[in-house]
């Protein structure tokens, strides 16, 4: 294995996973040895105003996978209007490929804690949850602590610091739906029902938790915002790109010899990523990669030096997603990890909309009976006009994510399907007709 | 009858403290695993509970926890064993792992096996693609399973040890992980301390730190208060 290069070696650049390298990073002495609730004293001596003109101002910008500024979303919250504000912090990690925010919940979890209280001063809001996934128990665990830890310090509770402000952390786990990384979804969940979301408008910035104006940040965008403050605007700016400012963490899978996190500044492509992880496994040829989740259209080594920002991956015809950077090789069958995903949303699909609900259950037949060697050249016309039917036409992204492996593995790999389609390829799976599927 | 239980419905109000005056409602989730806490699964008199003590109909309770997944309706393993089935996990080997497992244990999905100790599932993404392919027992990770681990782990769980996850808490029984879930913190404090960090974690930064690279830090006055230009 050689080793990656000085010059793209540069481009780690650890800010938000620097603090994983000490093993008690969790436990709030190590944490404020570390720097750790710095940044709140220099906020809660800023005005709130300043401090959401100065989150706008650095460009930052959300996590979660839509990129929406993280400034702005704080700036929607009506002030004055004599209704509590809520902060809702999305944990709900499962998009497939992402492992991100619960390592960083693992092992940093005060970071979070600390985004945020600024957060909240910055609202004007008194009380909080972390949604976090029920799956995730160790980092629920971690977090429950840090929580405990940071009231016995008076980080939380009444009269923070001196400050006024007073803020109360609920940590809420929920119970296993993918759904529930969806902020409407999420909230109802919040509320004590199925996980199903809301129609919008009107947007959770003014009718969110309880009908109360509400903030939904992902992990990662919080956890960012005492660095931000820390650091200065222009400083994280200067870590990305045009338009993407900071840094992210690369979580890559598959296929390469160092699978794993690593942080680095937006515009990073995935060329350079590939050799910070030793390179592809031997005998194995990058065939396919997703930008940022299941969700996200899938790519192919034509895009290697595609820039992994906002605006980059939107240029190339896909999404930065969560930047879930997963590696296929020429081993792995496009059409068969399409059939996979596929089958994981019409698992996770909640069931409201009829498109997203009946859209992902056909095709994954469809997807079946190709798999299976019995599909018809017609199958592939039935595909496209399914995910058109769907793209668009739900509450929420879920189904339109569903659509984006289906219609990029055609556009990149038709012969793929058409090599079991027309015999030329083993059947993977084996199954009986299916009716109706005509 | 768990309504008859006191200190179980104590427990309940101290979940419904947490939430606004009003909102009792959002306690359900919470509630529900505690629920599973007591009985394993969420019974008929689990659902009852909940209804009772949040004032819902017994239908719209049920609504909700056949819902999610990580609800069980029927009587479950001390032990759950999870296995990630999603694109990834499967591409790397965990849809070999699982089937062997179901092989041993001779149960299926959601099944569990006769002495009524573990409950098998195939999970979807548990958040560990750079470990791929990964099993849970009660959540707590076991990162790049084979499937001869895979299946000295159960079989040591049948023995009545508790095989160290790679990342996570040393184990304990599934109830008492539902008893977490619905909010209670925990009492092991060894178990807090067990890791959450493995190689894969660390690999950018493991690189960063061989070869001295970090991350520029900005120069700003930490007693100033933050001010903005008004535009």
């Amino acid at each position: 294995m050689t080793s990656p290069r000085p010059e793209v070696l540069a481009k780690l650049t650890p800010v938000l996973t620097k603090r994983w390298l000490s093993p008690d990073a969790w436990r709030i002495d190590t944490y404020e040895q570390l720097d750790g609730y710095q940044a709140l004293r220099k906020a809660l001596k800023s005005d709130p105003d300043d401090l959401i003109a100065f989150m706008k101002d650095s460009g930052h910008r959300g996590r979660g996978g839509a990129g929406f500024p993280v400034g702005m979303k704080w700036a929607f919250i009506p002030q004055n209007d004599g209704k509590p504000h809520y902060l809702v912090v999305n944990a709900d990690e499962g998009e497939p490929g992402t492992c991100k925010d619960l390592p960083l919940m693992m092992n940093d979890p005060h970071a979070l804690i600390e985004g945020m209280i600024i957060a909240t001063w910055a609202i004007r809001s008194n009380k909080a949850f972390v949604y976090i996934r029920g799956e995730a128990i160790h980092a629920a665990r971690r977090l429950r602590n840090a929580v405990e830890e940071a009231y016995a310090k008076g980080y939380l509770g009444k009269n923070i610091l001196g400050s006024g402000h007073d803020l109360d952390i609920v940590i809420h786990s929920g119970a296993g739906a993918y759904i529930c990384g969806e902020e409407t979804a999420l909230l109802d969940s919040l509320e004590g029902y199925r996980g199903q979301p809301r129609l919008r408008p009107p947007f959770p910035a003014t009718h969110g938790v309880y009908g109360c104006p509400t903030v939904i940040n992902n992990v990662g965008s919080i956890a960012s915002v005492p660095h931000i403050v820390l650091n200065g605007g222009a400083w994280w700016k200067s870590l990305g790109s045009e338009n993407s400012a900071g840094t992210m963490i690369y979580s890559l899978s598959g296929r390469v010899q160092n699978p794993g996190q690593y942080e680095c500044g937006m515009g990073i492509t995935l060329r350079e990523l590939i050799e910070l992880a030793g390179g592809m496994l031997p005998g194995h040829n990058l065939k396919f990669w997703t930008p940022g989740g299941s969700s996200t259209p899938m790519l192919t080594a034509d895009h290697l030096d595609v820039p992994l920002d906002f605006d980059g991956v939107a240029k190339a015809g896909s999404i930065l997603g969560t930047t879930a950077t997963m590696l296929f090789s020429d081993r792995d069958c496009p059409v068969y990890a399409t059939y996979r995903w596929l089958m994981f949303y019409t698992h996770e699909s909640c069931g409201k909309c009829t498109p997203c609900r009946e859209g992902n259950y056909w095709m994954t037949q469809t997807y079946r009976r190709i798999l299976s060697g019995k599909g018809t050249h017609a199958d592939l016309d039935t595909l496209l006009d399914t995910c058109d039917n769907l793209l668009g036409r739900s509450f929420c992204g879920l189904g339109d994510g569903a659509t984006s492996s289906v219609t990029s593995s055609l556009q990149y790999f038709k012969q793929d399907y058409l090599d079991y389609i027309e015999g030329h390829r083993r059947p993977l799976l084996n199954e009986a007709d299916l009716v109706g599927a005509h | 009858m768990l309504l008859d239980n006191e200190e179980l419905k104590a427990q309940a109000r101290e979940i419904i403290a947490r939430y606004p005056q009003g909102k009792a409602r959002s306690a359900l989730l919470p509630m529900l695993h505690l629920v599973q806490a007591e009985d394993g699964y969420v019974s008929g008199e689990g659902i009852a509970f909940c209804a009772e003590m949040l004032g819902l109909t017994k239908a719209e309770v049920a609504a909700v926890s056949t819902f999610y997944t990580m609800y069980k309706r029927k009587p479950t393993g001390d032990f759950l064993v999870s296995v990630c089935t999603n694109t990834m996990c499967d591409v790397m080997g965990g849809q070999l792992v699982y089937d062997v497992l179901s092989e041993y244990l001779e149960v299926g999905h959601d099944e569990t096996t006769a002495d009524g100790k573990i409950t098998l599932e195939h999970a979807e993404c548990l958040a560990a693609c750079d470990f791929a392919p990964v099993m849970t027992v009660n959540y707590e990770f076991y990162d790049k399973v084979e499937p001869d681990q895979a299946i000295a782990t159960v079989r040591a769980l049948q023995d009545g040890q508790l095989p160290q996850p790679s990342r996570g808490a040393r184990l304990c029984t599934l109830k008492q992980i539902s008893k977490q879930l619905a909010g209670w913190s925990e009492d092991r404090k060894d178990a807090l301390a067990d890791t959450g960090i493995g190689e894969a974690t660390l690999a950018g930064l493991r690189l960063a730190e061989k070869h001295g690279v970090a991350a520029p830090v900005g120069d700003v006055e930490l007693n100033t208060p933050i001010r903005v230009e008004k535009k």
